[in-house]
């Protein structure tokens, strides 16, 4: 009982703090805030007993990531309110079309295929690494390599861009 | 959870609390002593008998100066960055057994706060954690030398970080586990199944990335005084400066113990088996895991005032160049050990 009332409170804040990081014009108050809601999120993962996943979140996107995000904005300075620019009409209608599109398909797989959404089996539930390891190099095999190939082709470009700007 | 199990829980919180900031002001003390017996001085023998008293000095000294907030910081940053930095730094000892288990009240109580199957990971999470304490102390000062050491302080972390996962992962695959119980319960036995004996490539590594992590010597850069002033904390005064201090020390706490408990056997006595002594053995588990902690923070010391400080490209060469590529090698080299024994 009292797991389900943490769980509304960490909520509260997940979805508090990425509102924050939307509406926030200070770059370096949303990267903040995006680290806090990262943070909440890993304790709604602690909630579902997925203890790897959680220190896992933590570890590369608060840990890692965001400090190169954080890295990034500094270096450009953008903290400052109005570095960032107005958007025009056009792309504020884009961006809110894409945003509703989102949370129908959202809405739709909820409502309809319940099987969509993979509830963890038992052996997950244990909260080991040992089946998320077994999992990812056996059944989901090709899209862990398709994932890492992804990563290599995102580095040769940057690379590839870094060169010709010297 | 009974009501027993409760109190059991929260004694071990403040123990270990207790004991890390009792560690800090140990620290404080030994690093002025000894850096003075290294440069052939006295160093602080006035305050208390041969100045063990010192610390506490300092202490109330740091809370009777003005906490200044200069006019151009971003304020609400600049307050909370000093608690970021402390706030990991205390919390990653939860994870470490400092000894043995004990008999008490008619339960095997085990001397760790925590006993996660994640063990490493956690405390790898949390200390990739602390550096945004100085990356926001560095840019919300609103000053161009604590900026730069913001910055450098977070591409280092970036550097280091992957070196030292790396390092620890092999470590991981020998003991099977990540829980720091069962690494510890790998390398009992005779004085040779210790993990430096049988990963002393991954020790070398891990030992330099962690005097990175916790920004000694030679990889102070975000500090630098003879370059940036003091780094992030330039503009900091009174207890603020004083929790960063804190933190590092706390840092080096922390680090001291996880390479024990990773390369060292943790509490292990070795040729000894610490549950048939009872009591005794606990207590003697306990005096072993502090002496070889206590090692490792002399060596922290003693590093400080025997190397130079790395120049900013060298430190980025060794990390992306030296110790990244041995490390994965040093993976290949036990993944394949492993596997061939398993073929037999």
């Amino acid at each position: 009982m009292s797991l389900s009332l943490l769980f509304y409170c960490v909520a509260a804040i997940t979805i508090g703090s990425a509102v924050f990081v939307v509406l926030n014009r200070n770059a370096v108050y949303s990267a903040i805030a995006l680290v806090l809601c990262f943070f909440s999120l890993a304790v709604i993962y602690l909630l579902l007993e997925a203890y790897v996943i959680a220190v896992l979140e933590i570890f590369i996107y608060a840990g890692a990531i965001m400090v190169l995000f954080l890295f990034v904005i500094m270096l450009l300075n953008l903290g400052k309110e109005d570095a960032l620019p107005n958007l025009n009409y056009l792309q504020r209608a884009t961006s809110l079309l894409l945003v509703l599109l989102f949370f129908v398909g959202i809405f739709i797989v909820m409502i309809g295929d319940q099987g969509l959404l993979h509830q963890p089996t038992e052996q997950f539930l244990a909260g080991g690494i040992y089946p998320l390891g077994e999992a990812l190099f056996s059944k989901y095999l090709l899209p862990f390599e398709i994932a890492s190939l992804l990563l290599l082709v995102a580095l040769i470009g940057t690379v590839y861009l870094a060169k010709r700007k010297v | 959870m009974d009501l027993l199990g409760f109190t059991i829980i929260l004694v071990k919180v403040l123990v270990v609390f207790a004991a890390t900031m009792l560690g800090v002001l140990v620290m404080i003390y030994a690093e002025r002593r000894v850096s003075a017996f290294m440069q052939d001085r006295v160093g602080p023998n006035r305050v208390g008998p041969k100045g063990v008293l010192q610390p506490i000095a300092d202490g109330i000294k740091f809370l009777m100066k003005e906490d200044l907030v200069p006019e151009k910081v971003d304020k609400p940053i600049f307050i909370l960055a000093p608690a970021i930095l402390l706030i990991p730094a205390l919390m990653t000892f939860a994870v470490i057994p400092f000894g043995s288990s004990i008999n008490l009240f008619g339960r095997e109580i085990a001397l760790q706060v925590a006993d996660v199957n994640v063990g490493v990971l956690y405390i790898l999470a949390l200390t990739s954690i602390s550096v945004y304490g100085i990356v926001l102390a560095g840019w919300s000062s609103n000053n161009k030398y604590s900026l730069l050491g913001g910055l450098r302080s977070s591409a280092q972390l970036i550097s280091y970080e992957l070196a030292m996962g790396l390092a620890v992962v092999s470590i991981i695959l020998l003991a099977g586990s990540l829980r720091l119980n069962d690494i510890i319960t790998d390398q009992q036995g005779s004085f040779f199944s210790w993990n430096i004996f049988r990963q002393p490539l991954a020790f070398l590594i891990f030992l330099i990335a962690v005097y990175a992590e916790t920004n000694r010597l030679p990889f102070d850069l975000s500090e630098a005084e003879q370059e940036l002033v003091g780094g992030y904390h330039t503009e900091y005064s009174s207890m603020k400066f004083a929790m960063f201090f804190m933190a590092e020390y706390a840092n080096m706490i922390t680090a001291a113990a996880l390479t024990v408990t990773l390369f060292f056997g943790g509490w292990d006595v070795p040729l000894l088996d610490e549950g048939s002594l009872g009591l005794f053995g606990t207590l003697l588990s306990v005096l072993s895991f502090l002496l070889k902690m206590a090692f490792f923070l002399f060596l922290f010391i003693w590093v400080r005032w025997t190397f130079p400080r790395f120049r900013y490209d060298q430190l980025m060469r060794l990390g992306w160049k030296v110790m990244l590529p041995l490390a994965l090698f040093n993976i290949f080299l036990t993944a394949g050990y492993l596997t061939l024994k398993a073929l037999g």
